[in-house]
């Protein structure tokens, strides 16, 4: 019985305890339980541990392998943190569904098989639409339903895939695919919806934001990161991915440059840092996949580290916006310091622990002979040092001074960041020690003074072109458009543009079309609303009526065949 | 002894049960006898299936009448799963219904609504058990007929119309049914389900022989609400008393299901009939038809019972979309489903009746803030929903599962597209009561009202945790029902 118990179940376990317990316990709970789940982490052996009868199938519910306990480490981990951060001021149903997603995410790190897979992927995107929620505004309230609808869509997807792929091979093993039919590519596209890859990344800068302080800090790890999983355990080396990947890594650049909200320029460096990891699986090699698994766990550290100093901001200021903050560092010093260190570590700044894995996929590239994919790359890194390393630092904490004399962290947050600003540089400090914990064997010295002075020039160069540019990126409060726009507003507002530009010809167009789906809707309206054809009550005679109608029909048809 | 006779037992039990309701007189004293009966029933259906899995298919004649002159109760795997499904979900509602018909019947007529109860269970107990073909006639009209009560008992005026509908439909589903089995009859000369099997595997095909599977057809499409025969169904569950529609919306039509299984598979399996036609493709049309009209019909709807109701005319398009699918895992989808659905929409019309016992019938309005006020309501409600979009973890799922493999399977892509399209559906209508449940301020009903009383919780949750228990480990359920659908499709040629 309890050789297959998937360490996962011990946070779910805790998810419901929050929900019952009150005061001191509850927070026992929250801490104790993370702990618990890394110790039954570190005790599951390599291989499948047990096989469960699920419908015809032998599922196997732990599978142990380094990979799949490096991702299990990080994730407990942040749920320790995460729940350090948050205890003493979200409430327990937040809490208690960023406990779950966390389940979900342990979970799908140790799924030996697509159906498990698949059930802990629903319930991560279950419980991380619930923490969306408690953002509690209105406005998180509608990304939170278009967040689950897009997740929604993605697991419909991600399931056609999974059935297809059992049904024409018989097999449900996790194991490396290539996308070259139709079953492959579905499962391969929903995964990469998880990843925010395009054309859909804009979920992730829509909805994260509108979140709470302390629940973007959860959001911010599991998903697009058990996505990378995914995609090292199913489809190293496919190299479509290469390409997402850049797009992602330019994609996040350039609409975190524009943004203004503080969380938002954070979301949008997500995509971009999952860009690059997607990039690595794509190049597939022992190193790359290596630097894929240890740029996700470096990442998770220093994003949620971003992402804590940006919430703790939030909840003293209530401000998200750049152009209202500003001068903070006076009375925050400790979130200052640990949000410049969480920005270093984004930039690879050498001695963080950005700078020792981003390198690893680097190195991948260039021992591939990918040039064009290695200067990319390396550009984009400058672009990373713009966007997150100086600007996000810059405009919360510095710039002008906005007058806000905010008290610093309360102690718990501080801890929390601390905790994460220590290991992100202990990471850089002695990267050999964390080497050991890849899938693959390391053979690669992350501090060769070549390397280190490139890096080193790079992000010189980048912050003197920031502070050259600085009158440009002076952030106004605007909203900059993206891939959601185009099904959030266009849909509404592309026919009125239309007729704008093209005239009064256009306009008629413009308007039968829009009378046509208009009457579209009526007709639906009209056939299923609460007055429809179809809903209200009908007269016992048409209903009799029916029911000759069926007979004859079934009659003559039998007789016809 | 006991153990001899327990297929008779199964039947007669509630039989009996019903006439001392009456001669007793008091409500709660009928509500014990109606109690006790409903859960040795269950009992009895549990030791049947337990033994149907251990030795096989279980003849059993009355008076010593060797079948196929005698009648005959014959039970294999199909229908000890029907048989487990009708007397567990109707022993649990017995002990949540006790304040809620106190709630909503009037005192004096207490004692009656428990005979029909019983009634109603005896009836589809008998369809599910019986192997005789007239004998199905006659215990689906005692079922009918105690069902006409168990809906004019409804508070709501309406209830009596939506009774009286149902009764006409019904009288003539149950007549085109019989006029079905007379048809058999006349071709066959006997009236055992078994036997006229047999003979009209040996007989050339003879029109009758279409005219009785038609009539057969409609008569029990009728009885399972199979889209576009569904327009008495939505009225009769919502304003029906909350216990009826819990009870009706899990049993009745499953029985109707099993049905059409019965003489699809079992008795036209292997005619030429079968092999001349292609009853499926009609099944299948409507099913699909079914599944998307009810759900765009319920998402616009703002009786919440109303929305169910008309959910379960779409669910049960994917229970005949599974049967109409033919194939192993088709058919065990279709089966498994029957349970699913029963189980999640079971759940969730006790919590209806639960907030209709706070605030009278459920409308969408009056449901706003409904989490504040009866949060454990509101949660079995969502697991509820989730069930119905087919979320994994839930039951829904392992039914969509089956479903969407069987169409894989057979190639057809656009139907395994359009079961997982249809699941969004589901989610809006689901999503509309989430939303109104946990994001709107209480209305002024809700302002006063607590949480129902635990007498009324813990079965509802008994269910609601079933949803879940048995989406995670379906060995029992779709176990079960993959050796049915086995058996099903070995008697067809």
């Amino acid at each position: 019985m309890t050789e297959w118990t998937s360490p996962a179940l011990i946070l779910l376990a805790a998810a419901i305890l929050i929900g019952l317990t009150r005061g001191h316990l509850r927070s026992a709970v929250i801490l104790v339980a993370p702990l618990l789940t890394l110790w039954a982490i570190w005790q599951v052996p390599d291989g499948v541990v047990g096989t469960v009868r699920f419908l015809d199938y032998a599922i196997e519910p732990v599978e142990g392998s380094p990979l799949r306990r490096l991702f299990a480490t990080i994730f407990s981990i942040m749920a320790f943190t995460g729940g350090l951060f948050a205890f003493r001021h979200a409430r327990w149903y937040e809490l208690s569904a960023a406990f779950a997603y966390a389940s979900g995410a342990v979970g799908v790190c140790f799924a030996g098989d697509l159906i498990t897979l698949f059930l802990f992927w629903e319930l991560m995107a279950l419980f991380s639409t619930v923490i969306v929620w408690c953002g509690g505004t209105p406005a998180a309230r509608k990304a939170g339903i278009r967040y689950a609808m897009m997740h929604l869509l993605g697991g419909v997807i991600l399931k056609v895939g999974i059935e297809g792929v059992v049904v024409h091979t018989g097999s449900i093993d996790i194991q490396p695919l290539l996308a070259t039919n139709f079953d492959t590519w579905m499962i391969l596209v929903g995964i990469l919806i998880n990843a925010a890859a395009p054309p859909v990344s804009a979920w992730l800068a829509d909805a994260y934001p509108e979140s709470s302080p302390t629940g973007s800090v959860f959001l911010s790890a599991f998903t697009t990161k058990t996505a990378v999983l995914a995609l090292i355990l199913l489809f190293p080396g496919e190299p479509v991915l290469i390409g997402v990947g850049l797009y992602m890594v330019m994609y996040g650049i350039i609409y975190a440059l524009l943004e203004n909200d503080a969380r938002r320029i954070l979301a949008y460096s997500i995509v971009n840092q999952v860009g690059f990891m997607v990039c690595a699986v794509g190049i597939g090699t022992q190193m790359a996949l290596n630097g894929a698994a240890a740029h996700a766990f470096a990442h998770i550290i220093y994003k949620a580290l971003l992402f804590m100093s940006a919430g703790v901001v939030v909840y003293r200021t209530g401000k998200n916006k750049c152009s209202d903050l500003g001068g903070l560092f006076r009375t925050m010093p400790l979130t200052t310091i640990c949000g410049i260190v969480g920005a270093l570590s984004i930039s690879s700044f050498p001695l963080t622990s950005g700078f020792v894995t981003k390198t690893l996929i680097s190195q991948a590239a260039i021992d591939q002979g990918l040039v064009v994919v290695y200067f990319l790359l390396a550009a984009a890194s400058a672009g990373v040092f713009l966007h997150a390393g100086i600007k996000f630092p810059w405009f919360v904490f510095f710039q002008k001074d906005s007058g806000l004399r905010p008290k610093d962290a309360p102690w718990n947050m501080a801890a929390a960041m601390v905790l994460f600003s220590a290991l992100c540089i202990l990471m850089g400090a002695f990267p050999e020690a964390f080497y050991r914990l890849l899938p693959y064997p390391v053979d690669y010295h992350a501090y060769s003074p070549g390397k280190v002075l490139f890096y080193l020039q790079l992000l010189l160069f980048s912050g003197l072109a920031f502070f050259v540019m600085l009158p440009w990126l002076k952030r106004t409060p605007t909203i900059s458009l993206d891939t959601d726009w185009l099904y959030r507003v266009a849909l509404k507002k592309a026919f009125s543009v239309l007729a704008d530009l093209l005239g009064s010809a256009q306009e008629r167009a413009q308007r039968s079309v829009q009378k046509l789906l208009q009457t579209a809707l009526a007709r639906i309206q009209r056939h299923h609303g609460p007055e429809g054809v179809l809903a209200r009550t009908w007269p016992t005679g048409s209903m009799v009526l029916w029911v000759a109608i069926m007979l004859a029909s079934y009659l003559i048809l039998y007789y016809l065949l | 002894m006991i153990e001899s006779n327990l297929p008779a037992l199964q039947v007669v039990l509630p039989l009996v049960a019903a006439p001392l309701c009456v001669l007793l007189r008091r409500g709660s004293l009928a509500w014990l006898v109606t109690w006790s009966a409903t859960w040795a029933t269950a009992a009895i259906s549990i030791a049947i299936l337990l033994r149907v899995l251990d030795a096989g298919t279980i003849s059993y004649t009355f008076g010593g009448w060797e079948p196929p002159w005698g009648i005959e109760y014959r039970v294999d795997i199909v229908n000890a799963f029907v048989l487990v499904l009708v007397s567990v979900i109707g022993a649990i509602i017995v002990p949540y219904a006790r304040r809620s018909v106190g709630a909503e019947i009037r005192s004096e007529q207490h004692y009656l609504f428990w005979a029909a109860y019983l009634l109603c269970l005896t009836g589809l107990l008998g369809v599910a058990i019986t192997g005789d073909a007239f004998n199905v006639f006659v215990f689906l009209e005692i079922s009918s007929l105690a069902t006409y009560i168990l809906i004019a008992c409804g508070q709501d005026r309406r209830a009596l119309v939506a009774s009286y509908q149902y009764l006409i439909m019904g009288t003539i589903g149950a007549t085109f049914i019989v006029i079905g089995i007379g048809l058999l009859y006349l071709m066959t000369g006997t009236l055992n389900l078994a036997d006229m099997a047999q003979r009209l595997s040996t007989m050339p095909l003879h029109r009758p022989q279409l005219a009785a599977l038609a009539f057969l057809t409609v008569g029990i499409s009728l009885k399972l609400a199979l889209f576009p025969l569904h327009l008495w169904l939505p009225n009769a569950y919502a304003y029906a008393p909350s216990v009826s529609t819990a009870f009706l919306s899990a049993t009745a039509t499953k029985v109707a299901v099993y049905l059409l299984l019965r003489f699809s598979y079992s008795v036209f399996g292997q005619s030429h009939v079968i092999e001349n036609i292609s009853v499926e493709a009609v099944i299948l049309a409507l099913s699909v038809a079914a599944i998307f009209t009810a759900s765009l019909v319920a998402i616009f709807q703002d009786d919440v019972k109303r929305m169910f109701a008309y959910s379960s005319v779409a669910q049960i398009g994917y229970i005949t979309l599974g049967i109409s699918l033919a194939n192993q895992n088709g058919l065990t989808g279709g089966i498994v489903h029957m349970f699913n659905h029963a189980v999640a929409k079971g759940a969730i019309f006790m919590l209806l009746g639960c907030v209709a016992l706070q605030i009278g019938q459920p409308l969408m309005a009056q449901m706003a803030g409904l989490a504040k006020r009866m949060p454990m309501t509101a949660a079995g409600l969502v697991v509820g929903g989730l069930s119905l979009i087919g979320v994994p973890g839930t039951v829904g799922f392992i039914s969509k599962w089956y479903l969407v493999v069987a169409a894989i399977e057979k190639g057809w892509w656009w139907l395994a597209a359009l079961v997982l399209i249809s699941s969004m559906l589901a989610a809006i209508y689901v999503w509309r009561l989430i939303e109104v449940c946990y994001f709107r301020e209480p209305s002024p009903e809700l302002e006063a009202a607590g949480e129902a009383p635990l007498s009324m919780l813990i079965p509802a949750w008994v269910l609601v945790i079933g949803c879940i228990y048995f989406g995670l480990d379906a060995t029992m359920t779709a176990g079960t029902a993959a050796s049915a659908a086995q058996s099903l499709l070995e008697a067809t040629r």
